[in-house]
């Protein structure tokens, strides 16, 4: 597509690839330019960055940036994420995931990846649904709604994945909303910098589907929403933290703590292979 | 005093700012519109390259440059520019 | 790096990791399961020592695709498992064949179904190793039968990997990775060790999945500046996803004759007494030593008796067969499982042979003698 006019991030975007696939008023798009304007206002270079996603809506985004990239199979997007930074540890490593991708079939990844301390930095949009595939359950879709596979609501409670990670032990563990661009935009800046395994949820309209099944007729009604029942709150445990779709899902910074990093431990281990003192 | 120059000298001390509107990558989602703070922003009548019809800025000079549109748009379709005055 | 070479007394298993470090090696993620774990246990002792990574992988998932993610970055990686976990890695196989990247997996073979045995040899893999994924692909599969061959395919492993820009398939089974014999490690100045292609291009005008001549592409490793995306899904020469029947029809092409265009310099086999074979025995890995030498002794006795062992059982050395087996009226797979072999073998032959298949059902390792019975009762 030609264009004449430069958005000031474009030369961070694959232009011949606009416009995106999104539904119009998906939040994807705005969490990822939360994402370019960190980078740019961070000075990162281009060259050192690698975005890694997996299969689902937010699995598009490395389509559309001019970074290095992957889009790989469905829930594999931190285990191939581990590989590239082990094997050139100094590319900053980005995975890019929805709920369904990251914390189901992805979940053990997860939390291994939390564990572990790995040196990369996971975005997971959650949008409360399996939006790629037409709008199935996920293990975060609130009780109180319906998706195609949930017509009776859902069977179970939902994860609050800010809960999950802390509990396997990430070091720096955030959700904000599509609602705070700007927030969202200075958390990435932090998670990008963490030392170690940082992430980040982002909870985000799905207004084609989830909204619209859900009774939300515009993307501007589902992004009310959103706005609404995000509340920020600073300093709780992420314990403290609530997922409540008619009362409060907290944002904020939960966990934020310097711990050794998987990479650091991987060099203990070489140096202890070769002989040397620790 | 004309009225325009009262209103340039409202926004932002001497700031003032133009919105650019890259209509072909539009998709109406409308959020710009509805989050505008000044209330700027408006649907256009007429289509893009694909269906959709874009937003449209009715009046620059009442832009106070919050860059909320900016940062909604999904679609890198809308921005501010600083303009020296 | 060793300038001259060593001899060593190793298991198979041990072998496998001799020949990973030596071929460049720097990098393994894998899951513990029997009969591989030894694999694992050493590389976790040998790769920090000289500059690499082992990673255990929470699972098989994990693993396979931690290798393919490492060798996006530039890295030789491999990882090694058994049936039950070389049937999880089937997706993430899959993976580095769409994306082109180069890796090795080792499947040590055991009996099976399922859980079946888990320490005692079988050798019913050998048609998964080239259809355990979905869709249309080429894959290459090797299988050693020694010590010795354990070394130096796993060499040639990561030397495909690196040409082909494919996964690559090494196939042990119980029987060798446990099995102790002499093992020559040659020195550096001895191997043969390739590297992939770097890009020649300026960013601007490369294109990832381009193909040259010889079918294969040139793709850039992640951190060298070409802003590359590798994409599971059907994509183009940039690498570009787009629902078109023209780009599926030269995508899924790509893969697969990339492999099959250069199969005659991949084909490895050995035979014995086939020039003027009568009965011709097809066997691989473990069976095919001792196929070899049931053969030898039926020669000794006057019998027209041949054996053909394919050392690379992907791509199949169609033409090798058919020329083993120009004058054999019979053909026949000795197998340690209900027969898999047997089907490239059918396949390849329409001389009018009559192809069969001699199933060893038992772990044990036969001896020749033992061969020779259960061929009497089956006659």
């Amino acid at each position: 597509m030609e264009i004449t006019v430069q958005h000031p991030l474009e030369r961070y975007i694959r232009s011949e690839k606009m416009p995106t696939t999104w539904c119009p008023g998906c939040g994807i798009g705005t969490v990822v330019q939360s994402f370019l304007k960190a980078i740019d206002e961070l000075g990162l270079d281009p060259k050192d960055l690698v975005m890694i996603s997996g299969i689902g809506c937010t699995g598009r985004v490395p389509h559309y940036l001019k970074f290095d990239g992957a889009h790989v199979l469905h829930g594999r997007a931190i285990p191939v994420a581990l590989g590239v930074k082990l094997a050139n540890p100094k590319l900053k490593v980005v995975v890019w995931g929805g709920d369904g991708d990251i914390a189901s079939i992805g979940g053990n990844h997860l939390i291994h990846a939390a564990r572990r301390n790995a040196d990369l930095t996971v975005i997971m949009i959650n949008n409360f649904i399996y939006g790629l595939t037409g709008g199935q359950v996920a293990p975060t879709t609130p009780k109180e709604t319906v998706t195609y596979t949930s017509p009776y609501n859902p069977d179970s409670k939902p994860f609050d994945v800010v809960k999950l990670v802390a509990a396997a032990g990430a070091t720096y563990v955030a959700r904000w909303s599509t609602a705070y661009p700007v927030l969202l935009k200075e958390s990435i800046k932090k998670a990008l910098n963490h030392r170690g395994f940082s992430f980040i949820e982002v909870i985000s309209q799905c207004p084609e589907i989830f909204g619209r099944i859900n009774g939300f007729k515009e993307p501007y009604d589902l992004y009310l929403k959103i706005k609404k029942v995000g509340q920020i709150r600073r300093g709780i445990s992420p314990f403290e933290a609530k997922y409540d779709w008619n009362e409060e899902i907290s944002l904020g910074e939960f966990v934020n703590r310097e711990e050794p990093t998987y990479l650091e431990q991987l060099e203990e281990i070489k140096k202890k292979a070769r002989g040397e003192k620790a | 005093m004309s009225l325009n120059q009262q209103t340039q000298v409202s926004a932002r001390g001497k700031k003032s700012f133009e919105v650019i509107v890259i209509r072909d990558r539009c998709k109406e989602c409308s959020l710009c519109i509805e989050l505008c703070p000044p209330k700027i922003l408006e649907r256009e009548n007429s289509y893009n390259k694909f269906g959709y019809r874009p937003t449209r800025v009715t009046d620059n000079l009442k832009c106070v440059g919050c860059r909320i549109c900016e940062y909604a748009c999904p679609e890198f379709a809308i921005f501010v520019k600083e303009v020296k005055p | 790096m060793m300038e001259k070479g060593k001899v060593l007394y190793v298991t198979g298993n041990e072998a496998v990791v001799e020949g990973a470090i030596a071929a460049g090696c720097r990098f393994y993620a894998g899951y513990p399961i029997t009969p591989s774990s030894e694999i694992a246990e050493e590389m976790s002792k040998r790769l920090p020592a000289v500059g690499g990574m082992y990673v255990q992988g929470e699972d098989e998932l994990a693993s396979i695709n931690m290798i393919v993610g490492a060798s996006m970055a530039g890295a030789k990686a491999m990882t090694a498992t058994s049936g039950p976990g070389y049937s999880l890695m089937q997706e993430g196989i899959g993976l580095a064949v769409a994306t082109e990247t180069p890796v090795v997996i080792v499947d040590v073979m055991r009996a099976g179904p399922s859980t079946g045995i888990a320490s005692k040899a079988w050798q019913g893999d050998l048609m998964q190793a080239r259809f355990g994924s979905h869709s249309d692909y080429e894959i290459i599969a090797l299988y050693a039968s020694s010590v010795q061959e354990a070394f130096d395919l796993t060499v040639e492993a990561f030397n495909l990997a690196e040409t082909y820009m494919s996964p690559v398939v090494l196939l042990s089974d119980g029987v060798l990775a446990r099995m102790r014999e002499r093992l020559y490690v040659k020195g550096r100045d001895e191997l043969v060790i390739v590297n992939r292609k770097k890009p020649m291009e300026s960013p601007e005008n490369y294109l990832p999945y381009k193909r040259g001549d010889d079918y294969i592409p040139t793709i850039a490793n992640f951190g060298d500046g070409y802003a590359v995306l590798k994409d599971s899904l059907t994509h183009d020469e940039r690498g570009y996803y787009y629902e078109r029947p023209d780009i599926q029809a030269k995508f899924v092409l790509g893969v697969t004759e990339k492999i099959r265009r250069n199969a005659s310099k991949i084909y490895r086999w050995q035979e014995e007494y086939t020039e003027d074979a009568e009965v011709l025995f097809v066997a691989s890995g473990v069976m095919g030593r001792i196929a070899s030498v049931m053969v030898r002794e039926a020669r000794e006795e006057g019998k027209k008796w041949g054996v053909f062992r394919p050392i690379s059982i992907w791509p199949f050395p169609e033409d090798a067969l058919r020329r083993a087996a120009r004058n054999a009226s019979r053909v026949i797979t000795i197998e340690m499982s209900v027969g898999k072999l047997i089907y490239p073998v059918k396949w390849t032959l329409r001389d009018g042979q009559e192809v069969s298949v001699l199933p060893w059902l038992s772990y044990e390792a036969p001896s020749p003698d033992d061969l020779l019975n259960l061929l009497e009762v089956k006659a």
